[in-house]
Protein backbone atom coordinates (compact mmCIF):
# COMPACT_ATOMS: atom_id res chain seq x y z
CA UNK A 1 0.00 0.00 0.00
CA UNK A 2 2.73 2.40 0.92
CA UNK A 3 4.23 1.80 -2.52
CA UNK A 4 0.92 2.73 -4.12
CA UNK A 5 0.73 5.91 -2.08
CA UNK A 6 4.18 6.94 -3.20
CA UNK A 7 3.15 6.46 -6.81
CA UNK A 8 0.09 8.65 -6.32
CA UNK A 9 2.29 11.27 -4.71
CA UNK A 10 4.52 11.13 -7.79
CA UNK A 11 1.51 11.51 -10.12
CA UNK A 12 0.30 14.52 -8.24
CA UNK A 13 3.69 16.08 -8.49
CA UNK A 14 3.71 15.92 -12.29
CA UNK A 15 4.29 19.66 -12.61
CA UNK A 16 6.26 19.43 -15.83
CA UNK A 17 5.16 17.41 -18.83
CA UNK A 18 7.59 16.94 -21.68
CA UNK A 19 6.23 16.23 -25.11
CA UNK A 20 8.16 15.61 -28.26
CA UNK A 21 7.03 17.32 -31.42
CA UNK A 22 8.58 17.52 -34.86
CA UNK A 23 9.83 21.00 -33.98
CA UNK A 24 11.64 19.80 -30.88
CA UNK A 25 10.45 19.53 -27.31
CA UNK A 26 7.51 21.20 -25.74
CA UNK A 27 7.50 21.72 -21.98
CA UNK A 28 4.06 22.07 -20.44
CA UNK A 29 4.34 23.66 -17.02
CA UNK A 30 1.73 23.34 -14.31
CA UNK A 31 0.11 26.74 -13.75
CA UNK A 32 -1.33 26.22 -10.25
CA UNK A 33 1.63 25.22 -8.11
CA UNK A 34 4.06 27.73 -6.62
CA UNK A 35 6.82 29.14 -8.76
CA UNK A 36 9.59 27.68 -6.57
CA UNK A 37 8.04 24.21 -6.78
CA UNK A 38 7.90 24.58 -10.53
CA UNK A 39 11.57 25.52 -10.83
CA UNK A 40 12.55 22.58 -8.66
CA UNK A 41 10.51 20.23 -10.79
CA UNK A 42 11.90 21.54 -14.08
CA UNK A 43 15.40 20.85 -12.80
CA UNK A 44 14.40 17.40 -11.56
CA UNK A 45 12.67 16.47 -14.77
CA UNK A 46 15.47 17.58 -17.03
CA UNK A 47 18.05 15.74 -14.94
CA UNK A 48 16.18 12.44 -14.95
CA UNK A 49 15.36 12.44 -18.66
CA UNK A 50 18.26 10.28 -19.66
CA UNK A 51 17.34 10.44 -23.33
CA UNK A 52 18.22 14.11 -23.36
CA UNK A 53 21.75 13.42 -22.29
CA UNK A 54 22.31 10.96 -25.11
CA UNK A 55 21.05 13.29 -27.77
CA UNK A 56 23.91 15.06 -29.54
CA UNK A 57 21.96 17.50 -31.67
CA UNK A 58 20.63 20.85 -30.46
CA UNK A 59 17.04 20.50 -29.33
CA UNK A 60 14.66 23.40 -29.60
CA UNK A 61 12.31 23.84 -26.68
CA UNK A 62 8.95 25.56 -26.53
CA UNK A 63 7.76 26.40 -23.03
CA UNK A 64 4.00 26.42 -22.43
CA UNK A 65 3.15 28.43 -19.32
CA UNK A 66 -0.63 27.93 -19.47
CA UNK A 67 -2.45 30.45 -17.32
CA UNK A 68 0.55 31.34 -15.18
CA UNK A 69 1.73 34.94 -15.13
CA UNK A 70 5.51 35.33 -14.97
CA UNK A 71 7.59 38.49 -15.04
CA UNK A 72 10.34 39.08 -17.61
CA UNK A 73 12.95 38.17 -14.96
CA UNK A 74 11.20 34.90 -14.18
CA UNK A 75 10.98 34.09 -17.88
CA UNK A 76 14.72 34.61 -18.11
CA UNK A 77 15.24 32.39 -15.05
CA UNK A 78 13.24 29.55 -16.57
CA UNK A 79 15.08 29.95 -19.84
CA UNK A 80 18.47 29.81 -18.13
CA UNK A 81 17.48 26.79 -16.09
CA UNK A 82 16.52 24.87 -19.23
CA UNK A 83 19.49 26.00 -21.23
CA UNK A 84 21.88 24.78 -18.55
CA UNK A 85 21.45 21.47 -20.36
CA UNK A 86 23.91 22.16 -23.10
CA UNK A 87 21.97 20.88 -26.06
CA UNK A 88 18.69 22.64 -25.19
CA UNK A 89 17.70 26.08 -26.51
CA UNK A 90 14.48 27.82 -25.64
CA UNK A 91 12.97 29.28 -28.78
CA UNK A 92 9.60 30.38 -27.47
CA UNK A 93 7.77 30.94 -24.21
CA UNK A 94 4.00 30.81 -24.65
CA UNK A 95 1.44 32.04 -22.18
CA UNK A 96 -2.32 32.36 -22.30
CA UNK A 97 -2.01 35.66 -20.47
CA UNK A 98 -1.11 39.14 -21.61
CA UNK A 99 -0.61 42.04 -19.26
CA UNK A 100 -2.91 45.01 -19.46
CA UNK A 101 -0.07 47.07 -20.86
CA UNK A 102 0.73 44.56 -23.58
CA UNK A 103 -2.96 44.41 -24.43
CA UNK A 104 -3.16 48.18 -24.65
CA UNK A 105 -0.11 48.33 -26.92
CA UNK A 106 -1.64 45.61 -29.03
CA UNK A 107 -4.92 47.47 -29.23
CA UNK A 108 -3.17 50.73 -30.13
CA UNK A 109 -1.33 49.02 -32.96
CA UNK A 110 -4.46 47.52 -34.43
CA UNK A 111 -7.01 50.27 -33.91
CA UNK A 112 -7.81 53.13 -36.27
CA UNK A 113 -7.21 56.39 -34.47
CA UNK A 114 -9.49 59.12 -35.78
CA UNK A 115 -8.36 62.71 -35.32
CA UNK A 116 -10.07 65.93 -36.38
CA UNK A 117 -7.41 68.54 -36.88
CA UNK A 118 -5.32 70.47 -39.36
CA UNK A 119 -1.70 69.37 -39.33
CA UNK A 120 0.10 72.63 -39.97
CA UNK A 121 3.66 73.41 -41.02
CA UNK A 122 6.12 72.16 -38.43
CA UNK A 123 3.64 69.89 -36.71
CA UNK A 124 4.01 66.10 -36.54
CA UNK A 125 1.10 63.76 -35.86
CA UNK A 126 2.12 60.19 -35.05
CA UNK A 127 0.00 57.15 -34.15
CA UNK A 128 1.08 53.53 -33.57
CA UNK A 129 -1.74 51.98 -35.62
CA UNK A 130 -3.90 53.25 -38.47
CA UNK A 131 -4.70 56.96 -38.75
CA UNK A 132 -7.94 58.50 -39.91
CA UNK A 133 -7.38 62.24 -40.22
CA UNK A 134 -10.38 64.44 -40.76
CA UNK A 135 -8.70 67.62 -41.95
CA UNK A 136 -5.76 68.71 -44.08
CA UNK A 137 -2.05 68.11 -43.87
CA UNK A 138 -0.52 71.43 -44.90
CA UNK A 139 2.90 71.73 -46.56
CA UNK A 140 5.59 71.33 -43.92
CA UNK A 141 3.29 69.21 -41.76
CA UNK A 142 3.85 65.48 -41.29
CA UNK A 143 1.67 62.49 -40.41
CA UNK A 144 3.21 59.19 -39.36
CA UNK A 145 1.42 55.89 -38.70
CA UNK A 146 2.53 52.36 -37.88
CA UNK A 147 -0.25 51.18 -40.19
CA UNK A 148 -2.35 52.81 -42.90
CA UNK A 149 -3.13 56.50 -43.27
CA UNK A 150 -6.53 57.69 -44.44
CA UNK A 151 -7.00 61.44 -44.92
CA UNK A 152 -10.40 63.02 -45.42
CA UNK A 153 -9.00 66.27 -46.69
CA UNK A 154 -6.00 67.51 -48.60
CA UNK A 155 -2.63 65.85 -48.22
CA UNK A 156 -0.14 68.56 -49.08
CA UNK A 157 2.61 67.76 -46.57
CA UNK A 158 4.42 64.51 -45.83
CA UNK A 159 2.71 61.20 -45.01
CA UNK A 160 4.63 58.16 -43.75
CA UNK A 161 2.64 54.93 -43.50
CA UNK A 162 3.98 51.61 -42.21
CA UNK A 163 6.52 53.46 -40.10
CA UNK A 164 7.79 50.27 -38.38
CA UNK A 165 8.53 48.60 -41.71
CA UNK A 166 5.13 47.48 -42.94
CA UNK A 167 5.43 47.42 -46.73
CA UNK A 168 1.75 46.63 -47.13
CA UNK A 169 0.61 49.88 -45.54
CA UNK A 170 -1.25 52.36 -47.75
CA UNK A 171 -1.93 56.10 -47.82
CA UNK A 172 -5.35 57.23 -49.02
CA UNK A 173 -6.43 60.85 -49.34
CA UNK A 174 -9.38 62.80 -50.72
CA UNK A 175 -6.93 65.13 -52.43
CA UNK A 176 -3.48 63.71 -52.97
CA UNK A 177 -0.88 66.46 -53.45
CA UNK A 178 1.88 65.43 -51.06
CA UNK A 179 5.30 67.05 -50.84
CA UNK A 180 6.64 63.60 -50.17
CA UNK A 181 5.19 60.14 -49.62
CA UNK A 182 6.80 57.44 -47.53
CA UNK A 183 5.68 53.86 -47.04
CA UNK A 184 7.88 51.70 -44.83
CA UNK A 185 11.40 52.37 -46.17
CA UNK A 186 10.29 53.62 -49.59
CA UNK A 187 10.29 57.32 -50.39
CA UNK A 188 8.54 58.98 -53.32
CA UNK A 189 9.52 62.52 -54.16
CA UNK A 190 8.29 62.67 -57.71
CA UNK A 191 4.65 62.69 -56.76
CA UNK A 192 4.04 65.81 -58.81
CA UNK A 193 5.03 64.07 -62.01
CA UNK A 194 2.36 61.50 -61.49
CA UNK A 195 -0.12 61.80 -64.37
CA UNK A 196 -3.15 61.23 -62.16
CA UNK A 197 -2.21 64.26 -60.06
CA UNK A 198 -4.61 66.49 -61.90
CA UNK A 199 -7.57 64.22 -61.32
CA UNK A 200 -10.04 65.31 -58.72
CA UNK A 201 -10.89 61.81 -57.51
CA UNK A 202 -9.69 60.22 -54.31
CA UNK A 203 -6.44 58.36 -54.58
CA UNK A 204 -4.36 55.83 -52.70
CA UNK A 205 -0.63 55.10 -52.61
CA UNK A 206 0.96 51.70 -52.07
CA UNK A 207 4.21 49.88 -52.64
CA UNK A 208 4.43 47.94 -55.87
CA UNK A 209 7.71 46.27 -56.72
CA UNK A 210 10.29 48.56 -55.23
CA UNK A 211 8.43 51.83 -55.70
CA UNK A 212 5.44 53.76 -54.48
CA UNK A 213 2.55 53.84 -56.90
CA UNK A 214 -0.46 56.17 -56.83
CA UNK A 215 -3.75 54.91 -58.16
CA UNK A 216 -7.51 55.42 -57.97
CA UNK A 217 -8.95 54.65 -54.56
CA UNK A 218 -11.16 51.98 -56.14
CA UNK A 219 -8.21 49.60 -56.68
CA UNK A 220 -7.63 49.33 -52.95
CA UNK A 221 -10.13 46.51 -52.15
CA UNK A 222 -8.35 44.26 -54.67
CA UNK A 223 -4.86 45.19 -53.53
CA UNK A 224 -5.39 45.06 -49.78
CA UNK A 225 -8.51 43.02 -49.01
CA UNK A 226 -7.25 42.66 -45.44
CA UNK A 227 -7.97 46.33 -44.66
CA UNK A 228 -11.70 45.69 -44.41
CA UNK A 229 -12.92 43.91 -41.32
CA UNK A 230 -16.53 43.88 -42.43
CA UNK A 231 -17.88 42.47 -45.65
CA UNK A 232 -18.91 44.83 -48.42
CA UNK A 233 -22.47 45.36 -49.64
CA UNK A 234 -24.22 42.40 -51.25
CA UNK B 1 -10.33 95.31 -18.15
CA UNK B 2 -8.90 95.68 -21.62
CA UNK B 3 -7.92 93.15 -24.24
CA UNK B 4 -4.42 92.34 -25.44
CA UNK B 5 -3.94 91.52 -29.12
CA UNK B 6 -0.64 90.24 -30.48
CA UNK B 7 0.23 90.95 -34.13
CA UNK B 8 2.48 88.21 -35.47
CA UNK B 9 3.49 86.49 -38.72
CA UNK B 10 6.48 84.23 -38.37
CA UNK B 11 8.12 85.63 -41.47
CA UNK B 12 9.81 89.03 -41.39
CA UNK B 13 8.95 91.96 -43.60
CA UNK B 14 5.29 91.17 -44.21
CA UNK B 15 4.07 94.27 -42.38
CA UNK B 16 3.60 93.40 -38.70
CA UNK B 17 4.79 96.77 -37.47
CA UNK B 18 2.80 98.73 -40.07
CA UNK B 19 -0.28 96.68 -39.21
CA UNK B 20 0.24 97.21 -35.48
CA UNK B 21 0.64 100.96 -35.91
CA UNK B 22 -2.41 101.29 -38.14
CA UNK B 23 -4.74 99.03 -36.16
CA UNK B 24 -3.72 100.91 -33.02
CA UNK B 25 -4.34 104.22 -34.74
CA UNK B 26 -7.68 103.10 -36.14
CA UNK B 27 -8.85 101.82 -32.75
CA UNK B 28 -7.87 105.13 -31.14
CA UNK B 29 -9.85 106.96 -33.87
CA UNK B 30 -12.83 104.79 -32.88
CA UNK B 31 -12.56 106.27 -29.40
CA UNK B 32 -10.76 103.41 -27.66
CA UNK B 33 -7.85 103.90 -25.31
CA UNK B 34 -4.96 102.05 -26.90
CA UNK B 35 -1.45 101.12 -25.83
CA UNK B 36 1.00 99.88 -28.45
CA UNK B 37 3.75 97.62 -27.11
CA UNK B 38 6.85 96.99 -29.22
CA UNK B 39 8.44 93.65 -28.23
CA UNK B 40 11.06 93.65 -30.96
CA UNK B 41 13.87 94.31 -28.50
CA UNK B 42 17.10 95.22 -30.27
CA UNK B 43 15.38 95.99 -33.59
CA UNK B 44 12.64 98.39 -32.60
CA UNK B 45 10.65 100.06 -35.39
CA UNK B 46 7.19 100.83 -34.12
CA UNK B 47 8.32 104.16 -32.63
CA UNK B 48 9.73 105.20 -36.02
CA UNK B 49 6.56 104.27 -37.91
CA UNK B 50 4.50 106.18 -35.34
CA UNK B 51 6.87 109.16 -35.50
CA UNK B 52 7.55 109.02 -31.77
CA UNK B 53 11.22 108.07 -31.78
CA UNK B 54 12.51 111.40 -30.48
CA UNK B 55 10.29 111.27 -27.40
CA UNK B 56 11.48 107.98 -25.94
CA UNK B 57 13.03 108.28 -22.49
CA UNK B 58 12.58 104.84 -20.95
CA UNK B 59 11.72 101.53 -22.61
CA UNK B 60 10.24 98.07 -22.06
CA UNK B 61 13.42 96.66 -20.52
CA UNK B 62 13.67 99.62 -18.12
CA UNK B 63 10.13 98.85 -16.93
CA UNK B 64 10.76 95.13 -16.54
CA UNK B 65 14.01 95.73 -14.67
CA UNK B 66 12.26 98.34 -12.51
CA UNK B 67 14.46 101.27 -13.45
CA UNK B 68 11.28 103.29 -13.97
CA UNK B 69 7.51 103.16 -13.54
CA UNK B 70 5.31 102.03 -16.43
CA UNK B 71 3.75 105.48 -16.95
CA UNK B 72 7.22 107.03 -17.21
CA UNK B 73 8.11 104.77 -20.14
CA UNK B 74 4.83 105.23 -22.01
CA UNK B 75 5.08 107.73 -24.86
CA UNK B 76 1.90 109.70 -25.42
CA UNK B 77 0.85 110.37 -29.01
CA UNK B 78 -0.28 113.98 -28.98
CA UNK B 79 -2.33 113.55 -32.17
CA UNK B 80 -4.84 111.48 -30.28
CA UNK B 81 -5.63 113.47 -27.17
CA UNK B 82 -4.78 110.92 -24.50
CA UNK B 83 -6.11 107.93 -26.45
CA UNK B 84 -2.91 106.40 -27.86
CA UNK B 85 0.30 105.47 -26.05
CA UNK B 86 3.42 103.55 -27.04
CA UNK B 87 5.63 101.39 -24.88
CA UNK B 88 8.83 101.25 -26.95
CA UNK B 89 11.26 98.32 -27.04
CA UNK B 90 14.85 98.72 -25.93
CA UNK B 91 17.33 99.14 -28.72
CA UNK B 92 20.46 98.11 -26.82
CA UNK B 93 19.49 94.76 -25.24
CA UNK B 94 18.29 91.59 -26.95
CA UNK B 95 15.20 89.36 -26.69
CA UNK B 96 16.53 87.47 -23.67
CA UNK B 97 16.34 90.63 -21.53
CA UNK B 98 12.66 89.87 -20.90
CA UNK B 99 10.95 86.62 -19.87
CA UNK B 100 7.40 85.55 -20.79
CA UNK B 101 6.10 85.74 -17.22
CA UNK B 102 7.39 89.32 -16.91
CA UNK B 103 5.57 90.21 -20.13
CA UNK B 104 2.40 88.54 -18.87
CA UNK B 105 2.51 90.62 -15.71
CA UNK B 106 3.25 93.83 -17.62
CA UNK B 107 0.37 93.30 -20.07
CA UNK B 108 -1.95 92.49 -17.19
CA UNK B 109 -1.10 95.83 -15.58
CA UNK B 110 -1.64 97.70 -18.85
CA UNK B 111 -5.02 96.00 -19.31
CA UNK B 112 -6.28 97.72 -16.18
CA UNK B 113 -5.94 101.12 -17.84
CA UNK B 114 -6.37 100.58 -21.56
CA UNK B 115 -9.13 99.17 -23.76
CA UNK B 116 -6.72 97.60 -26.20
CA UNK B 117 -3.08 96.56 -25.88
CA UNK B 118 -1.59 95.99 -29.35
CA UNK B 119 1.57 93.90 -29.09
CA UNK B 120 3.93 94.09 -32.06
CA UNK B 121 5.72 90.73 -32.26
CA UNK B 122 9.23 90.29 -33.71
CA UNK B 123 9.79 87.92 -36.66
CA UNK B 124 10.61 84.32 -35.83
CA UNK B 125 9.21 81.85 -33.32
CA UNK B 126 11.91 82.03 -30.67
CA UNK B 127 12.24 83.97 -27.42
CA UNK B 128 10.88 87.23 -28.83
CA UNK B 129 7.76 85.51 -30.13
CA UNK B 130 7.24 83.70 -26.82
CA UNK B 131 7.49 87.01 -24.95
CA UNK B 132 5.04 88.69 -27.31
CA UNK B 133 2.32 86.03 -27.09
CA UNK B 134 2.69 85.47 -23.33
CA UNK B 135 0.20 88.09 -22.24
CA UNK B 136 -2.10 88.10 -25.28
CA UNK B 137 -5.81 87.27 -25.30
CA UNK B 138 -6.19 87.35 -29.07
CA UNK B 139 -3.84 87.04 -32.02
CA UNK B 140 -3.79 88.52 -35.49
CA UNK B 141 -1.62 86.73 -38.04
CA UNK B 142 -0.35 88.92 -40.87
CA UNK B 143 0.60 87.32 -44.16
CA UNK B 144 1.25 88.45 -47.72
CA UNK B 145 -0.13 86.39 -50.63
CA UNK B 146 3.24 84.71 -51.16
CA UNK B 147 3.88 81.02 -50.69
CA UNK B 148 6.77 81.50 -48.25
CA UNK B 149 4.82 83.95 -46.13
CA UNK B 150 1.74 81.71 -46.05
CA UNK B 151 3.92 78.74 -45.06
CA UNK B 152 5.31 80.65 -42.07
CA UNK B 153 1.86 81.93 -41.14
CA UNK B 154 0.69 78.30 -41.10
CA UNK B 155 3.51 77.41 -38.70
CA UNK B 156 2.67 80.31 -36.40
CA UNK B 157 -1.05 79.51 -36.45
CA UNK B 158 -0.15 75.96 -35.39
CA UNK B 159 1.81 77.36 -32.44
CA UNK B 160 -0.91 79.87 -31.51
CA UNK B 161 -3.59 77.17 -31.52
CA UNK B 162 -1.57 75.35 -28.86
CA UNK B 163 -1.68 78.39 -26.55
CA UNK B 164 -4.52 77.82 -24.12
CA UNK B 165 -5.18 81.44 -23.19
CA UNK B 166 -5.38 82.81 -26.73
CA UNK B 167 -8.58 82.83 -28.79
CA UNK B 168 -8.38 81.27 -32.30
CA UNK B 169 -6.15 83.57 -34.40
CA UNK B 170 -7.54 85.83 -37.15
CA UNK B 171 -5.93 86.60 -40.48
CA UNK B 172 -4.91 89.83 -42.18
CA UNK B 173 -3.73 89.50 -45.78
CA UNK B 174 -1.41 92.36 -46.55
CA UNK B 175 0.10 93.80 -49.75
CA UNK B 176 -2.28 92.25 -52.23
CA UNK B 177 -1.38 93.22 -55.79
CA UNK B 178 -4.59 92.98 -57.69
CA UNK B 179 -3.06 92.89 -61.17
CA UNK B 180 -0.85 89.93 -60.16
CA UNK B 181 -3.76 88.07 -58.61
CA UNK B 182 -5.74 88.59 -61.82
CA UNK B 183 -2.93 87.28 -63.99
CA UNK B 184 -2.60 84.25 -61.70
CA UNK B 185 0.90 85.14 -60.54
CA UNK B 186 -0.15 85.72 -56.94
CA UNK B 187 -2.26 83.66 -54.56
CA UNK B 188 -5.78 85.03 -54.28
CA UNK B 189 -7.64 85.60 -51.03
CA UNK B 190 -9.59 82.35 -51.27
CA UNK B 191 -6.46 80.30 -51.77
CA UNK B 192 -4.82 81.82 -48.71
CA UNK B 193 -7.83 81.52 -46.43
CA UNK B 194 -8.69 77.97 -47.51
CA UNK B 195 -5.10 76.92 -46.94
CA UNK B 196 -4.83 78.47 -43.49
CA UNK B 197 -8.48 77.85 -42.58
CA UNK B 198 -8.84 80.61 -40.00
CA UNK B 199 -11.21 83.57 -40.02
CA UNK B 200 -10.29 86.49 -42.24
CA UNK B 201 -10.13 89.79 -40.38
CA UNK B 202 -9.19 92.00 -43.30
CA UNK B 203 -7.33 92.57 -46.52
CA UNK B 204 -4.99 95.42 -47.38
CA UNK B 205 -3.89 96.24 -50.92
CA UNK B 206 -0.27 96.95 -51.78
CA UNK B 207 -0.03 100.71 -51.73
CA UNK B 208 2.89 103.12 -52.14
CA UNK B 209 1.16 105.59 -49.85
CA UNK B 210 1.53 103.17 -46.90
CA UNK B 211 5.31 103.13 -47.30
CA UNK B 212 5.41 106.90 -47.69
CA UNK B 213 3.29 107.42 -44.59
CA UNK B 214 5.46 105.04 -42.54
CA UNK B 215 8.58 106.89 -43.63
CA UNK B 216 7.02 110.15 -42.48
CA UNK B 217 6.06 108.72 -39.11
CA UNK B 218 2.37 109.15 -39.78
CA UNK B 219 0.33 105.96 -39.88
CA UNK B 220 -1.74 105.80 -43.07
CA UNK B 221 -4.90 105.16 -41.06
CA UNK B 222 -4.86 108.88 -40.18
CA UNK B 223 -5.55 109.78 -43.81
CA UNK B 224 -9.32 109.51 -44.38
CA UNK B 225 -9.05 109.59 -48.19
CA UNK B 226 -6.76 106.63 -48.63
CA UNK B 227 -7.99 103.15 -49.55
CA UNK B 228 -5.52 101.32 -47.30
CA UNK B 229 -6.48 103.62 -44.44
CA UNK B 230 -10.06 102.51 -44.94
CA UNK B 231 -8.92 98.89 -44.90
CA UNK B 232 -7.24 99.39 -41.51
CA UNK B 233 -10.24 101.27 -40.16
CA UNK B 234 -12.46 98.39 -41.29
CA UNK B 235 -10.19 95.94 -39.48
CA UNK B 236 -10.49 98.03 -36.31
CA UNK B 237 -14.29 98.03 -36.62
CA UNK B 238 -14.29 94.27 -37.05
CA UNK B 239 -12.13 93.93 -33.91
CA UNK B 240 -14.80 95.95 -32.11
CA UNK B 241 -17.39 93.43 -33.24
CA UNK B 242 -18.99 95.22 -36.19
CA UNK B 243 -19.79 93.41 -39.41
CA UNK B 244 -18.05 95.20 -42.25
CA UNK B 245 -17.94 93.74 -45.77
CA UNK B 246 -14.56 93.20 -47.42
CA UNK B 247 -13.25 95.93 -49.69
CA UNK B 248 -13.32 95.49 -53.42
CA UNK B 249 -9.81 95.55 -54.74
CA UNK B 250 -10.75 96.02 -58.38
CA UNK B 251 -11.73 99.66 -58.56
CA UNK B 252 -8.25 101.08 -58.50
CA UNK B 253 -6.54 102.92 -61.42
CA UNK B 254 -9.30 102.66 -63.99
CA UNK B 255 -9.18 104.92 -67.00
CA UNK B 256 -11.94 107.40 -67.78
CA UNK B 257 -13.30 105.12 -70.48
CA UNK B 258 -13.54 102.14 -68.11
CA UNK B 259 -15.29 104.34 -65.56
CA UNK B 260 -17.87 105.32 -68.12
CA UNK B 261 -18.37 101.69 -69.07
CA UNK B 262 -18.88 100.78 -65.43
CA UNK B 263 -21.34 103.64 -65.15
CA UNK B 264 -23.44 102.15 -67.92
CA UNK B 265 -23.24 98.73 -66.38
CA UNK B 266 -20.97 97.12 -68.98
CA UNK B 267 -18.05 95.35 -67.38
Amino acid sequence: MSNRGEQLEMKKRQLVTIKGTKNGLSLHLNDICSYEELLRDIQLKLNESSTLHNEKRDIKVTVELGNRYVTEEQKEEIKQLIEEKQNLTVQLINSNLVTKKEAENWLEKTEVKSITSIVRSGQILQVPGDLLLIGDVNPGGKVIAGGNIYIMGQLKGIAHAGYDGDDRAVVAASIMKPTQLRISKYIDRDVKENPSKTSSQMECAYVKGEAIKIDRLQVLPHLRPNIANLGGGN
Amino acid sequence: MGEAIVITSGKGGVGKTTTSANIGTALALQGKKVCLVDTDIGLRNLDVVMGLENRIIYDLVDVVEERCKIHQALVKDKRFDDMLYLLPAAQTSDKTAVRPNQMRELVLRLKQEYDYIIIDCPAGIEQGYKNAVAGADRAIVVTTPEVSSVRDADRVIGLLEKEENIAPPMLVINRIRNHMVKSGDMLDIDEVTSHLSIDLLGIVADDDAVIKASNNGEPIALNPNNKSALAYRNIARRILGETVPLQHLEEESKGVFAKIKTFFGAR
